[in-house]
Formats: C-alpha cells, sequence, structure tokens
C-alpha cells in the first residue's frame, strides 16, 4: 500500500513537470510575437536570440502604421455608385474595421438564424425536419473548402467578390450554430410552450420571451465560437478578397510577409495586432467559449 | 404536446407553417452557401469548366477523374494529406487525453489556465501562428536551430522548411500545436462528468488507476473521443494556411496537400473542374475515415 502512494506521488510529479514544459512550449510563440513586435532590428536578427528585448521600441508598430494606407471607411449610397469615403488612416487600421465588422455582423447573423432554426427543429413539429437536420449533419462533416470553387463563382454572379459580405454570408451559412442551437432548444420544458400557446401568445412572442430567455446561454455561447471563427478564418477570407482597403488584418499581415518575408519585427508587429484583440476577447468570455465547444459536442 | 396521438388539423398546420417561418433565415444561407456550392461542386467536376464564364462548360465524365489517377502532383499531395492525417490524429488524441487527465482534478483556477495556454495557438489565429513559427524554424535566426545547437543535437544549420526531409514534420509539428486545444476542453468535461462514485466504487473493491481508467472512464468517455476523432480527422484533411504561408507546397512538392493542390488548381492554374473532382475525391476520403472511426468506436 505504502509503495502504492509512493509511486503515485512520483507519478504525479512527473506528469505535472512535463505538464508545465509543454505548457511553456505552448505559449512560447505567443510570447515570441509580442515580444518580437517590440524588439530592435538588431535584436530580431541577433545570432543569439535575445529571451527578453534588452531595449523597447514602438518601431516596428510606426513602419507598420505607415506602410500602406486606406479610408477609414467607404459607405456606397444607394441606388448611385457615390461613395461616403472617410478620412485616410494606416491600412492596418482599415483592416481591422472590417474584420470587426466582418465578425460582428456574422455573429449577430448567425445567432438570430441559429436561434430560430434550432428552435424550430428541437421544438416545431413540421414537415422535412428529419430530412433537414440529416443534411446539416451531413454538411457539417465536410471540410468547407471543398465548396470553395462553386462558392466563388456564386459570388462572382451574385457581385459580391471583393466584399466583406462575401466571407460573411458563407460564415452565417455554416450550420454548426443551428446544430447547437438545437442542442440547447431540446431541454425547454414543452408544457411553458404549450402554456404559452394557450395563454394566446403568437408564435413570435413565444419565440421572443420565452425560447429566447431559456436558451441565452447557449445564444452567448454560439456568438463568441463564431465571431472568434470568423475572426481566425483565414482560408475564407484569402480567396474572397483582394483589394488592400477590403482586406481584413489576418489577410493583410500575410500580404505584408509575403512582400517583407525578412523584416520579422514588423511582421511580428503585424501579427500581435492580428491576435491581441481575438485573445482578450476570448479571455474575457472563456466560460461561454469552452460551453459552446462542450455543448456542440456532448450528443454529437 | 408529442404525447398527444393525433394533433388536431389546425394545429399541425400551424405547426408546419411556425417550423418553416422559423428555419427561413437560417436556410436561405445554408441552401445558398452551402447547399447549392455543394452540389455544383459534384456537378462540375465532370466538366471542363475555368475562371472564364463566357465561354461554355464542356461535358467530359469522368475525364477529370481518370486524371487525378495519374497526375503525380495529385498522388504526392494525397500521400502526404494521408500522413498528415495519420500522425496527427492519433498524437492528437493521445497527448489531449493525457494533459486533460493529468488537470482535470486540480483546482478549478490552475485547470482553466493550463485550458488556456494549450488553447492559445488556436485563438491566435492561424496567420499569427504560421508567421511566428516561420522566424523559429528561420535558418539564420531561428531560435529552433540556436536552441538545437546549443543543446548538441545539431552541430549545423537545418533549413527545416527548405529541406525536403523534414518540411512536412516543421508543418505537422506546427498543425499539433493548433489542433489539441479543443480536444483538452472536451476531455477535461467528460472526464469531469465521469460519476465519481464508480470510480470510487472500483478502488474500494482494489482497482488500481490504471485498471478503474480503462474499465470505467475509458469507455464511458467514448462518445468524446469518437467526436475528437472526427473533427480533428477534418481538421487535419484541412490543413492549409500553413502549407500556403510558408511553403507552397514545396520544397519539391514534400509538403503539397490535396487541400492545397485545389486551392493551387483553382486560383493558379483556374481549372476549376478539375479542382471540384479533387474535392469530391477528398469529400469521399473524410467521409470513408469517419465511417471508419464509427465502426471501430462502435466496437470497442
Amino acid at each position: 500500500m505504502n509503495t502504492g502512494v509512493k509511486k503515485i506521488t512520483a507519478y504525479k510529479v512527473l506528469s505535472i513537470i512535463l505538464l508545465i514544459i509543454f505548457a511553456i512550449l505552448f505559449a512560447f510563440p505567443l510570447y515570441w510575437i509580442l515580444t518580437g513586435a517590440l524588439k530592435t532590428p538588431a535584436a530580431i536578427n541577433a545570432a543569439s536570440p535575445e529571451w527578453f528585448p534588452h531595449e523597447f521600441t514602438l518601431r516596428n508598430f510606426q513602419v507598420l502604421f505607415t506602410k500602406r494606407s486606406a479610408p477609414l471607411y467607404e459607405l456606397p449610397i444607394p441606388f448611385t455608385k457615390l461613395k461616403v469615403v472617410g478620412a485616410t488612416v494606416p491600412a492596418a487600421v482599415r483592416w481591422l474595421v472590417n474584420t470587426v465588422f466582418m465578425a460582428v455582423m456574422a455573429m449577430v447573423l448567425t445567432c438570430i438564424t441559429a436561434a430560430a432554426a434550432g428552435y424550430a427543429l428541437a421544438k416545431k413539429r413540421f414537415r422535412g425536419r428529419y430530412l433537414i437536420f440529416s443534411l446539416i449533419v451531413a454538411a457539417m462533416a465536410l471540410p468547407k473548402q471543398v465548396i470553395l470553387i462553386p462558392l466563388i463563382r456564386e459570388i462572382s454572379s451574385l457581385g459580391l467578390y471583393d466584399n466583406i459580405w462575401a466571407v460573411i454570408f458563407p460564415t452565417v451559412g455554416w450550420p454548426f450554430g443551428v446544430f447547437l442551437m438545437k442542442q440547447f432548444s431540446e431541454g425547454i420544458p414543452g408544457e411553458m410552450l404549450e402554456a404559452a400557446r394557450i395563454d394566446g401568445a403568437s408564435e413570435l412572442r413565444t419565440f421572443t420571451s420565452v425560447v429566447v430567455p431559456i436558451i441565452k446561454p447557449g445564444i452567448g455561447a454560439l456568438a463568441i465560437f463564431t465571431f472568434i471563427n470568423s475572426w481566425n478564418d483565414y482560408f475564407m477570407q484569402l480567396i474572397m478578397l483582394t483589394s488592400n482597403a477590403n482586406l481584413t488584418i489576418s489577410l493583410g499581415i500575410a500580404t505584408m510577409q509575403a512582400e517583407n518575408s525578412t523584416d520579422y519585427g514588423l511582421i511580428m508587429a503585424g501579427a500581435a495586432l492580428a491576435s491581441v484583440p481575438i485573445i482578450i476577447v476570448f479571455l474575457l468570455f472563456q466560460k461561454y467559449f469552452t460551453q459552446g465547444i462542450t455543448m456542440g459536442a456532448v450528443k454529437g | 404536446m408529442a404525447n398527444q396521438p393525433s394533433m388536431s388539423r389546425a394545429l399541425a398546420r400551424r405547426e408546419n407553417i411556425a417550423g418553416y417561418l422559423f428555419m427561413l433565415p437560417s436556410l436561405i444561407f445554408f441552401v445558398g452557401f452551402v447547399v447549392i456550392p455543394m452540389v455544383l461542386c459534384v456537378y462540375t467536376s465532370f466538366f471542363d469548366s475555368n475562371m472564364n464564364q463566357n465561354t461554355p462548360d464542356v461535358f467530359i465524365g469522368f475525364a477529370n477523374y481518370a486524371e487525378l489517377w495519374k497526375d503525380p502532383v495529385f498522388i504526392k499531395a494525397l500521400k502526404n494529406t494521408f500522413i498528415i492525417v495519420f500522425v496527427s490524429v492519433p498524437v492528437v488524441c493521445i497527448f489531449s487525453l493525457w494533459v486533460a487527465s493529468a488537470i482535470y482534478r486540480m483546482k478549478d483556477s490552475i485547470m482553466s489556465l493550463f485550458r488556456i495556454i494549450f488553447y492559445l495557438p488556436v485563438v491566435t489565429g492561424s496567420v499569427a501562428v504560421t508567421v511566428v513559427w516561420k522566424w523559429i524554424y528561420n535558418n539564420y535566426y531561428g531560435v529552433l536551430n540556436y536552441l538545437l545547437k546549443g543543446m548538441g543535437v545539431i552541430d549545423q544549420n537545418i533549413n527545416w522548411l527548405g529541406d525536403q526531409r523534414f518540411a512536412l514534420w516543421g508543418i505537422i509539428i506546427i498543425l499539433l500545436t493548433t489542433s489539441v486545444g479543443q480536444p483538452i476542453v472536451l476531455y477535461v468535461s467528460a472526464l469531469g462528468n465521469v460519476d465519481a462514485t464508480l470510480v470510487e466504487a472500483a478502488e474500494v473493491d482494489g482497482a488500481s488507476d490504471l485498471q478503474s481508467f480503462w474499465k470505467i472512464r475509458w469507455p464511458l468517455i467514448m462518445p468524446t473521443t469518437l467526436y475528437i476523432l472526427v473533427i480533428t480527422t477534418i481538421n487535419s484533411f484541412q490543413c492549409f494556411a500553413l502549407i500556403q504561408l510558408l511553403t507552397s507546397g514545396g520544397p519539391n512538392y514534400a509538403t503539397e496537400t490535396v487541400m492545397y493542390y485545389i486551392y493551387y488548381t483553382a486560383f493558379k492554374l483556374y481549372r476549376f473542374g478539375y479542382g471540384n473532382a479533387m474535392g469530391v475525391i477528398l469529400a469521399i476520403f473524410i467521409g470513408l475515415l469517419s465511417a471508419v472511426q464509427f465502426r471501430l468506436a462502435k466496437e470497442t
């Protein structure tokens, strides 16, 4: 018995040491981005790396912000070919604006459509619901990239190519959200819906005042999940967006690294700009995020 | 509601209409940007189709598919893709199960700290992660060469991504760091849900730690393992940003994958039909592999 206890402790100590080593390795790339962004060119290209910068500089961010510029926003005036154009700002700022707009729009549209559809699939006994649900599950198992070529032709014929909506719409169409919301809606007690119906509440009213409050945690999880995924969905952005003013921050950084592949300081500054906002969002809402991941899998 | 043997006709109609109305917004996006492209993908794969929408596509039957098997680049890409999948899927599963079992009984704050660290590479985003690894792997200024030389593992700098022997493994290592985050979250929650009394009962009966793991926890977390197998497989098949940003499939096609080759065929060679045929083959392989995994999981 005694040796058994010792064995367990030895194993435990060893596994914790290994765990810490791996944790350091996993955190290192981010640490290297953040410190690299603040290092001088000499420190970046030093033969023996500076594990912690001896000297901090904003030079990399200065270069990043002066290299390219773009208008802060461009709003087309409906029914004309005119546009309202904002002040000229560093392109990286515009890319951030684009990325936030894209992620917020994808998030809002996904949450609204998926909450309604998930509720319908879980609680409404309409014809064809099994067929629709199997289609959704089948589509989830396919890699998105398989459909990229037809998608790009479709987007072009809709006149949306090189437009931020070209990235938003396919993200909203991706059925994971519906699947997730169906899982959450299964838990709505039938009696509550029944009671609302007997009280004479309309379907829409039942949805907004009975269903939505119950599935709110699910909507929160889906919102944060969609926001982060769409922020980081480099592939979709790459194939849909081309002109300088329309890029997202990830895409902009990728373009910059293709042009200045040896200026690692500059590229790290860009990488920091692309990743720090989304990491902050993740840390703030990490609880919902974890919940979303696990809920999607529980009965998956 | 569900227990009533027959709903009144009016109610059934109301359920139908409400169901469709709630589904409608979501279905527009799902059908428009997922289902239609999927159908078109299969359809176009039988045509000689290019970017120019003015020249009509020519029906060529299975010619695209026949050409695939004679295309040495495609064969190489297929081989590499399978190496990536067969290496990363088991490693991701075993590693994340190990991390999860090491941390799930820790204090909540420490457990979520580890969970966040292992999730960081996912949130950081593929572009930021990729560019920092490009620097880490760099022949002259990279940390990796510096460390390995310091430890005496290698005596000359290695151009990790430019060397046919190492490039694919360099990619796989980055892929692994960005793949374990979600499985760890899933395993932690699955292990936490295992009924503690079952484990205690077994321990009272004299079962060792290892025995109680294999006899009790392992079977109970099987659905989670299955889900992780499937998502990791799909993820590994989709490995794209790493290749596009780091090696473009080189050197000498050493890191060419099916996903990258589809992109290359469509956007550099403008052969849409041929690219779609590859997409269909990829989807079939993913479907088959998922089916095998389901079968295996059912038997154990």
